[in-house]
């Protein structure tokens, strides 16, 4: 549930507008999130979903309104503040798994060597993969990869874990132990904004869903609303595609 | 690999050979080691591999010096910083290469005493400084590519763990373009041995020069060039060997 002790919101959106070109990705998207909030974005391709957790993990710019994470905006966060996970995770395939741990703390943060390498492990350890340590992220199934790019994230220590579709690119054996480990990420109280249509994730996890659709946030509900009573047309149109199969 | 290029290597001489059993067209005799005439020849003519291996040498890593500098401009968000990079490769990439050795040999002096500097640039680096001019756009475009063609998500991964421009660039971009830029470096080497045959029009001493002096003299122009042949191929043949070690070992290093 959202965390109400606290006034201030861990995330404030208002009124982002956000161009291609001449192309509109974003209208007049305003959003809060609270601490500790799980909020997962759902809609079709193209909607804009993906647009606003790039811009909140500082990968893109947009050109009208503002965004504040903790009260400030987005390029004057600390080095990993914003944990960012990706569809095709991006982990680094020259180096060890441990090696893409404790890259940022030992270069973003400074942090030696040994303790870097603890931090590392007991990441490692949470999302249940410590004995993949030496191996090369192309060594690893879909699954453990995505898990190494949640753990390097984590090692961070950030305030925030935004997901970009993190199980899009896995094969369906391989979705579970994903979603296992972010869920459990979920019970701890991290605050976390996830792109997916893993709906029974956002059942089980979401405390508010949103659904965006030509770059507009249409509705936006606790999913036990959200699921069985969509106010629009395009959202359960689009609920019923997804939930089809 | 090697041993098929080696064998490549033995069969042509063995074609050679055959060729000289031809009756009068050959006359082998001239750089026959086993006289004491042939023997000075050829000590002659292999004396060329101390010059155009240290013009090669110098030349190659003064064009990957020059070539990343000129690369880095690429890199820029803002296109007006960008101009520079494209100016250089479009311009120095058009440039034949004999033309550029005489404008570097007999022009630049003259435009530096105009600027009041006294170098008389010799035969040697002026071969080195056209040779690593004139590959400095390749170079340059080899880097580019390179750099370019690690995946966006690498640097946007980079950059959410913490990690600056320049540490990304360092630690995680760099040691991945390695591997695509290593092998047609290498290439660009073989490119800038053979050129640097030119360097024997401005009286450079190298391979070239010392077998056209020798068919001078000798007046045996199929044997020498013959031999000419062969001795670019052995430096081309053990440059193309490190190649193939190193690709290999970036192999094995990407699957480790």
């Amino acid at each position: 549930m959202a965390n109400t002790e606290r006034t201030k919101h861990a995330i404030t959106m208002d009124a982002v507008n956000k161009w291609y070109d001449d192309f509109q990705v974003l209208q007049d998207i305003s959003l809060t999130v609270d601490h500790g909030e799980k909020l997962v974005i759902c809609g079709p391709s193209g909607s804009g979903k993906s647009t606003v957790v790039r811009l909140l993990a500082g990968l893109e710019t947009h050109q009208k309104g503002t965004i504040h994470v903790y009260d400030q905006p987005v390029d004057a966060q600390g080095r990993g503040d914003i944990g960012m996970v990706f569809q095709q995770f991006n982990l680094f395939p020259h180096l060890s798994v441990l090696d893409n741990l404790t890259l940022g703390p030992m270069r973003a943060l400074g942090m030696p060597k040994l303790e870097a390498r603890d931090r590392a492990m007991a990441y490692l350890e949470r999302v249940r993969i410590p004995e993949q340590a030496d191996k090369r992220p192309g060594q690893l199934s879909g699954g453990q990869q995505q898990r190494v790019a949640i753990a390097r994230s984590l090692c961070m220590e950030p305030k925030l874990m935004l997901f970009d579709e993190p199980t899009s690119a896995l094969d369906p054996e391989m979705i579970a132990e994903v979603l296992d480990v972010m869920e459990d990420l979920a019970s701890d109280g991290m605050t976390m904004i996830c792109v997916t249509h893993e709906m029974g994730f956002a059942r089980r996890v979401a405390d508010r869903v949103a659904f965006m659709d030509q770059g507009e946030i249409v509705e936006i509900a606790p999913p036990e609303i959200a699921f069985t009573a969509p106010k629009s047309a395009r959202f359960a149109q689009f609920l019923d595609k997804i939930l089809k199969h | 690999m090697i041993r098929t290029r080696l064998t490549l290597a033995i069969l042509s001489l063995f074609a050679l050979a055959a060729c000289s059993a031809a009756p009068g067209i050959w006359g082998w005799y001239v750089i026959d080691p086993s006289t004491s005439s042939g023997w000075t020849n050829v000590k002659f003519l292999f004396r060329g591999f101390s010059s155009t291996i240290q013009i090669s040498v110098l030349a190659a890593v003064a064009s990957i010096i020059i070539g990343l500098i000129v690369a880095l401009p690429a890199f820029a968000q803002n296109r007006w910083l960008r101009l520079p990079n494209r100016i250089y490769v479009e311009f120095v990439r058009a440039i034949p290469l004999l033309p550029m050795l005489f404008w570097v040999f007999y022009g630049l002096p003259v435009v530096l005493r105009s600027m009041g500097i006294t170098l008389n640039i010799d035969p040697f680096w002026g071969a080195v400084i056209t040779l690593a001019l004139s590959d400095s756009a390749f170079t340059a475009e080899i880097f580019r590519s390179g750099i370019q063609a690690v995946p966006r998500g690498q640097a946007e991964a980079a950059q959410t763990i913490g990690l600056s421009r320049a540490q990304a660039m360092r630690y995680v971009i760099l040691p991945q373009a390695v591997r695509r830029i290593l092998p047609p470096l290498a290439n660009q080497f073989i490119y800038i041995v053979k050129m640097s045959a030119f360097a024997s029009v401005i009286g450079m001493e190298e391979l070239t020069r010392r077998a056209n002096e020798l068919v001078v003299t000798e007046y045996r122009p199929l044997e020498i060039y013959t031999l000419l042949i062969l001795e670019y191929l052995v430096l081309v043949l053990i440059i193309s060997a490190g190649v193939r070690w190193l690709e290999r070992k970036m192999n094995a290093d990407e699957s480790r």
